[in-house]
């Protein structure tokens, strides 16, 4: 099951693969040490040897700027060495398999892979077929889990809101095709949120989505109320070839996040957006740029987050 | 062809409502007598049946041998030997070979891979399309001509229901029977798992029940307009047992089958991501379950399948979602109907009649039963041995089971042919 294969024999984290069998304990540590890792961005040098002689891959079957180049900075400034694939444009296109991939790699002594795939499940199959010194940090896959993106959220709520338990947060948009808003949910309710309400047309809920622990609301207006933290989710252009929207000026007509509708929710409420972000779209630029927007907080809470993450799964080869 | 004489063993055939511990006598491939000695008979096999079951031997309604085309999966030689070891005498296979089943040529091609496994009884179902495609007919009475038993469209929708419904009449003017398998393609949306709370935890792409009681619903009135004869196949819902009910009490010709694995396994086994549970239809909820073993002990879902889909290695090691769907269940057939009886869910009487008698009767078949002058079709199974799912106990060449290492109840011992001893359990 899912907690085993992420944790080691002492209950520490050798795989990051999702939120879920983790416990509260354990996130609230990663958060922890993502606080200890925060202050050297303001540093000269921006670098610990945590990781010195350790080498970290960034297998990337889906394209992506922005988790990618987190990583390799986190795994850059842990000292680590660390190589980043496009395998979207290389191996498989010449059909080889995922696992030949990971075979070759596991072959020039790798030490961690960092894995982003545009299949659910992908993370945990190179989880069970790796060696058994190699950890594994899903970094998306498919439209289960981005544990990464899920704590650095977590992250930055808990640097702004401090505690969770009073929170009520709403994230808003495509939850069904999202790994992001499912890694989210099961962390806020792991870390014991007040509320946590999805709010999109029915077109973009999955079929049992209140089973996820969540309320449901199909309309922006009243769904914001006595809310906290407004998390955004991108909206992307082929849901509207695929019939799940009419159109985007349409959706951002119900959906879209305006300065009007954040009156709507309580007056300090931060916006939160995974990104890349779709101005005009999901969110209005005023709202974006705006006084209540963490966007970029986000963006650089990312780094520790995943340095936390990388150091605390090579904890158990006595990394740290 | 040798005498056999199956000795003191408990004597189940459901068709001629017999159970009681006797003895059943083979002549000339045929059963010559059941419980009374007939005169002049020298047996030149004996097998002992002592504290075993002797039963008709097993009908599969739906069969994958992957050959031709996919012998890197499976073939005739290595599948008919794990039939044979599950006490499965006639096989029928569903066109989805490459190529397709949809001529003669390769109905007759199956007829020789057949007689040269040494398992000649293994009926092939045509294409209901050409080449599945769902656009034009299959030439069917050909192929019914050429030993084809029933005709269908395996897992391929046809999305057109005009042409859907030209292939029920045009197999109705032939008194072929269609089997279908109920899945509205557009609904099914390429989907890999229950549309339910587990596919909606791990971000899998949900198949809803819908996709199979919205098809099952169109195809019986179809059946109501053609007066087709339609036998469905590996439903999975509670809601297409209700329909199926429905359908016969409104007096339609209709039967229908439950693949062996759907009346164990639901969407929570899948959990995380195991590959070895990816099936189609995908293993629905605990309800779902327990609607398909209660239409089954009430008769409404007639028989049981194996549903054997024999996969190379390869083929299940991947991310869930691109793995290939299908189950190697020829072998576990008969531990998996014992443990419904042991469930208490069915009698053993009706778990028998599942996997003999209704399939015979669903294919218009003379087997499926001890009766005199029949093809002498016989299983002999210990119900109390156990065994380990493990490669030193395994016949297919699919390994893809997810009750592989298990410790199963229930044991095939010997297996006979239209009087040939195709298998012998080595102790």
């Amino acid at each position: 099951m899912i907690d085993n294969i992420q944790l080691n024999s002492e209950g520490k984290l050798k795989h990051f693969l999702s939120i879920e069998g983790l416990n509260k304990g354990l996130l609230t540590e990663i958060l922890d040490i993502a606080e200890s890792f925060i202050g050297m961005n303001d540093q000269q040098i921006k670098k610990v040897p945590l990781l010195r002689g350790k080498t970290i891959v960034n297998l990337f079957f889906e394209n992506s700027t922005r988790t990618r180049t987190t990583f390799e900075l986190a795994a850059k400034r842990l000292s680590a060495d660390v190589l980043s694939m496009s395998i979207a444009t290389s191996s498989t296109s010449k059909g080889e398999s995922l696992l030949d991939t990971i075979r070759n790699l596991e072959a020039m002594f790798v030490d961690m892979f960092v894995v982003r795939h545009a299949i659910s499940g992908a993370a945990h199959f190179i989880a069970q077929h790796t060696a058994p010194h190699i950890s594994v940090i899903n970094a998306g896959d498919g439209q289960h889990a981005h544990p990464t993106q899920a704590m650095l959220d977590m992250f930055t709520i808990r640097q702004i809101k401090q505690d969770f338990s009073n929170l009520r947060v709403a994230i808003i948009g495509d939850i069904l095709h999202s790994r992001v808003a499912r890694s989210q949910i099961q962390a806020l309710n792991t870390l014991g949120a007040a509320e946590v309400r999805v709010i999109a047309p029915k077109t973009l809920l999955p079929s049992h989505v209140e089973s996820l622990g969540v309320n449901v609301s199909h309309d922006l207006t009243t769904g914001l109320k006595d809310i906290d933290v407004i998390i955004m989710l991108r909206l992307q252009k082929e849901r509207m070839t695929s019939a799940l929207l009419p159109s985007e000026s349409e959706y951002f007509k119900c959906f879209g996040l305006t300065e009007d509708k954040l009156k709507i929710a309580k007056p300090d409420a931060i916006v939160m957006h995974p990104g890349p972000i779709n101005r005009g779209v999901e969110i209005d630029s005023k709202v974006a740029d705006g006084p209540q927007s963490v966007i970029l907080k986000q963006v650089s809470n990312g780094i520790a987050i995943r340095m936390a993450v990388m150091a605390m799964a090579m904890q158990k080869q006595g990394a740290v | 062809m040798s005498q056999i004489h199956i000795k003191q063993g408990r004597i189940i055939d459901p068709a001629n409502k017999i159970n009681c511990v006797g003895n059943v006598y083979i002549a000339g491939g045929k059963v010559l007598s059941v419980t009374d000695q007939p005169a002049d008979f020298t047996p030149d096999t004996v097998i002992d049946a002592q504290g075993q079951i002797v039963c008709p031997g097993f009908i599969d309604l739906s069969t994958r041998l992957r050959e031709p085309g996919q012998s890197r999966k499976a073939t005739f030689k290595s599948e008919t030997i794990a039939a044979a070891s599950a006490g499965v005498t006639t096989l029928c296979l569903q066109p989805d070979t490459s190529p397709v089943i949809d001529t003669p040529a390769v109905a007759e091609l199956i007829k020789e891979l057949a007689e040269k496994a040494g398992y000649p009884q293994i009926y092939p179902i045509a294409g209901l399309t050409r080449k599945l495609e769902g656009t034009e007919l299959s030439s069917m009475l050909s192929l019914k001509q050429a030993g084809c038993i029933a005709v269908s469209n395996a897992h391929q929708s046809v999305k057109n229901l005009l042409i859907l419904r030209r292939a029920m009449e045009y197999a109705a003017s032939h008194d072929l029977l269609v089997m279908i398998r109920p899945n509205d393609y557009w609904l099914g949306n390429n989907g890999c798992a229950h549309e339910g709370a587990v596919a909606t935890r791990y971000g899998l792409p949900g198949i809803p029940e819908e996709a199979e009681t919205i098809a099952l619903a169109q195809c019986l009135e179809l059946v109501n307009l053609t007066g087709c004869r339609v036998h469905f196949g590996q439903l999975s819902c509670k809601r297409s047992v209700i329909k199926i009910y429905q359908a016969k009490k409104y007096g339609l010709k209709v039967s229908a089958d439950v693949a062996i694995h759907q009346l164990h396994l639901t969407e929570n086994d899948i959990i995380p991501f195991d590959s070895s549970y990816h099936v189609l239809p995908p293993f629905r909820t605990e309800v779902d379950m327990k609607y398909l073993r209660q239409g089954l002990a009430s008769g409404t879902l007639n028989s049981i399948c194996s549903d054997h889909q024999p996969h190379d290695i390869d083929a299940k090691l991947g991310a869930f979602p691109e793995t290939e769907p299908g189950i190697s269940s020829l072998e576990t057939l008969l531990p998996l109907m014992l443990k419904l009886v042991a469930q208490r869910a069915i009698t053993l009487e009706q778990g028998i009649a599942s996997l003999s008698e209704n399939p015979a009767r669903v294919l218009h078949l003379k087997r499926g039963a001890l009766t005199v002058g029949y093809a002498a079709d016989v299983c002999v199974f210990d119900p109390d041995l156990e065994w380990q799912v493990n490669a030193g106990n395994w016949n297919s060449q699919g390994i893809n089971t997810p009750f592989w290492g298990q410790t199963l109840k229930g044991r095939v011992t010997h297996t006979v042919q239209a009087g040939n001893v195709i298998y012998s359990l080595l102790c």
